[in-house]
């Protein structure tokens, strides 16, 4: 099977050279050329080229969801120094390629650009991150074609249940790490309840995968607030992006509302904080994932953003090293700061530690037949810079859990930073400060 | 139900801003600007890169946008668009539509894909209290004052200058104005500088409302251009109008089910083009 694509491939090389029209030199350029090239090709099958190993990469660069690619430059120049002499297996020095496509923030491109890795590239590894909208796509294709794939960055249930998962088998070629929604409800839960407040919480679910799975009534925060004596006042699921939120607002208030929570984008968080404001609305806690996630975006909110919470799968306090450079997530964060002179954002922990994982698979799998590396990736039990991956123990086959707490963006020195505060779901991540209510000047 | 109607108006307001470049563009021109909304949030980087960079106050910066805006309305016009312009409408809205991409992508190069917006200090807080259960923003108020100061500045200069003269001459028979002595197209290009004026505005107050980020345009596209329709196109009273009822619309459905509010809006769409595909207040026919 290996064999044929290369001979294919030079033949195409050595075609042109041979079809132009001939003068004495160009002949002789173009026999030369031939032969070079059929030189090669009878090394190449044995020597090089079968010991190349190719790892397919998929991420929304461009498109709504870019702001989860900005790492990506310094993450694949990472892995190129790792890489570029090649990977040592058995003694035996192996190329590495990683072949990175764009999914264009778009679901059936993801899918499209999958099939284009597998069939033309033939790649042997595929990774992707990045939200259900690239992470399923990609996984599904995976799947179709027998060839292993591992992703990231996308709550499991969305994940596993969003293909059709099976809670009893699992799938057969692709694997998942991340935390669940049953992390983000405990943590937040707990976070909420470590300040006096009037136990009302106000909800911002739009009508989509996220906010439809935080909001469900059997499965979400909904039966898990009530149990823990909260009041939940949920208006119903919305249509985003929304330029107007004042009817929430007008409810919230008059719900004596003390906490707000929710998963909404940047701009519709600006437009609900900038309009509570207007209107005098004032929670003592607000939640909302997405949002505040990005600290490039917290920054746009200004001196509004001091005492937001939000959910963190990666920071620089986490208490983690990388299995491939040995810096600690600190160290990583400042590297990647004085680089690229932006802030650290969470989707470098999770593109490194995908890297991390996609790396050792292929060192212990030692070989380009898919189901070794299936077996390697499911024998997988590696330290990464977001916690422990392990696809054996999760809460269903194919997915591994990676830890989630909580942080609140808190003034230290000049500048806001993302501090821990709540680790109820990862005690192994230590907590660094008190959760303070929200500050409002008068 | 009065905090509501409101809040509608205001948001009306808004949406009226970001309808007028296009309304502007299609009664001269015919000609439907999709990369509107694009060029709506390139304002609003253009705006956030200049305070940044130069530091000045947000009153300033918006007073530096506008020439910048006519200038590259005007050359974009002339350049660009006149090229495209015929009997036959798809060119130009295939130019515009490739160069809706093009500031997508050219803002994610320069800026990368996160949300900025212009710090404007406590305004983007600041309320007035009509009564105690009914607060307003100053921002939405200040948006609001200027959609009607805009209506009516545009409305006037149609109706009472010649400059409004050559353009509604050339919207009516381009030929017959071409005989008298005008330069179509440069009375194109005018009107386009003055478009993107509208829409440097819009950039500059979504800049401070909310964040902007490279892919936010096409949304705001969708609002510009139900107003526009359900107002009527080419008047602008009616643009004003029919961005009310969009407002109001959807802050009523926002009212009863958070699910409805942009659903209302699309429905009164639907209903206002089966009932008078002319919207509301046609100035012009087809």
């Amino acid at each position: 099977m290996s064999g044929s694509p290369f001979k294919d491939d030079n033949k195409n090389k050595a075609g042109p050279n041979i079809m132009k029209p001939l003068s004495r030199r160009s002949f002789m350029k173009g026999v030369f050329a031939a032969s070079a090239a059929s030189a090669v090709s009878l090394k190449a099958p044995f020597v090089h080229a079968s010991d190349t190993l190719r790892i397919g990469f998929i991420s929304p660069q461009t498109g709504p969801l870019a702001v989860f690619a900005e790492p990506d430059d310094f993450t694949m120049m990472q892995i190129f120094q790792k890489i570029k002499n090649g990977v040592e297996i058995d003694g035996r020095r192996h190329d590495v390629e990683v072949i990175y496509k764009d999914s264009q923030s778009n679901p059936s491109r993801a899918a499209t650009v999958t099939a284009e890795l597998i069939l033309k590239d033939g790649v042997d590894l595929v990774v992707a991150s990045s939200t259900p909208a690239t992470c399923n796509p990609v996984a599904d294709q995976c799947e179709l074609y027998g060839v292993p794939c591992i992703t990231n960055d996308a709550p499991w249930q969305p994940y596993f249940f969003g293909r059709n998962g099976d809670p009893k088998t699992g799938f057969d070629w692709t694997f998942h790490f991340f935390w669940g929604l049953e992390d983000v409800v405990g943590s937040f839960s707990n976070l909420w309840q470590q300040i006096p407040t009037s136990k009302a919480i106000g909800t911002l679910w739009p009508n989509d995968e996220d906010g439809n799975a935080w909001g469900n009534s059997d499965r979400g925060f909904p039966p898990v607030l009530k149990q823990k004596g909260f009041e939940v006042i949920d208006r119903g699921r919305f249509q985003t992006p929304i330029n107007d939120f004042s009817s929430f607002i007008s409810e919230f208030r008059r719900n004596d509302v003390d906490i707000v929570t929710g998963v909404i984008a940047p701009p519709d968080f600006a437009n609900f904080w900038n309009q509570a404001g207007q209107m005098g609305f004032q929670p003592k806690v607000v939640t909302v994932a997405k949002a505040t996630e990005f600290p490039q975006a917290v920054r746009a909110f200004g001196e509004r953003a001091e005492g937001l919470t939000v959910e963190l799968m990666w920071s620089p306090s986490h208490p983690f090293k990388s299995s491939l450079t040995g810096q600690t997530a600190r160290e990583l964060a400042n590297d990647y700061m004085a680089t690229t002179s932006r802030p650290w954002t969470m989707p470098l922990g999770l593109k490194h530690a995908l890297f991390e994982v996609a790396i050792d698979v292929l060192q212990r799998a030692g070989s380009k037949d898919p189901e070794v590396i299936r077996d390697a990736i499911k024998a997988t039990k590696l330290d990464t810079i977001v916690g422990p991956v392990d696809f054996q123990n999760g809460p269903v086959p194919s997915v591994g859990k990676t830890p989630l707490v909580s942080g609140q963006w808190q003034k230290r020195g000049k500048d806001l930073d993302l501090v821990i505060v709540e680790n109820s779901q990862a005690p192994m991540i230590p907590v660094e400060a008190e959760l303070l209510p929200i500050q409002y000047k008068s | 139900m009065l905090e509501t109607i409101i809040q509608g108006i205001l948001l009306g307001g808004l949406y009226c801003i970001f309808a007028l470049g296009l309304s502007l563009m299609f009664g001269v021109m015919r000609l439907t600007n999709i990369a509107l909304g694009d060029q709506i949030i390139i304002s609003g980087f253009i705006a956030i890169g200049m305070a940044t960079v130069l530091g000045f106050n947000v009153l300033w910066i918006g007073l530096l946008l506008l020439p910048i805006a006519y200038i590259s309305g005007f050359c974009f016009q002339g350049w660009v668009l006149n090229r495209t312009l015929s009997k036959d409408p798809l060119p130009s809205l295939v130019v515009t539509f490739g160069l809706s991409i093009v500031i997508q992508n050219t803002l994610q190069m320069v800026f990368g894909a996160n949300p900025r917006s212009l710090d404007v200090g406590s305004l983007s807080t600041a309320g007035v209290e009509l009564s105690p259960s009914l607060t307003v923003g100053v921002l939405p108020l200040i948006i609001f004052v200027s959609a009607i100061v805009c209506t009516f500045g545009l409305q006037w200069l149609f109706a009472h200058t010649a400059i409004g003269r050559s353009f509604r001459a050339v919207s009516d028979d381009r030929e017959v104005a071409e005989l008298m002595g005008l330069s179509a197209k440069r009375v194109f290009a005018t009107a386009t500088g003055l478009a993107f004026c509208l829409i440097a505005l819009a950039g500059w107050f979504q800049g401070m409302r909310t964040t902007v980020s490279p892919s936010d345009g096409p949304s705001l596209l969708l609002f510009a251009f139900e107003a526009v329709i359900i107002g009527g196109m080419g008047s602008f009273w009616g643009t004003f109008l029919g961005a009310m009822v969009l407002g109001v619309t959807q802050q009523v459905g926002f009212h009863y089910d958070p699910g409805w509010g942009i659903w209302f809006g699309h429905l009164v769409f639907i209903v206002v083009l089966f009932i008078k595909p002319n919207g509301l207040f046609p100035k012009t026919k087809g």
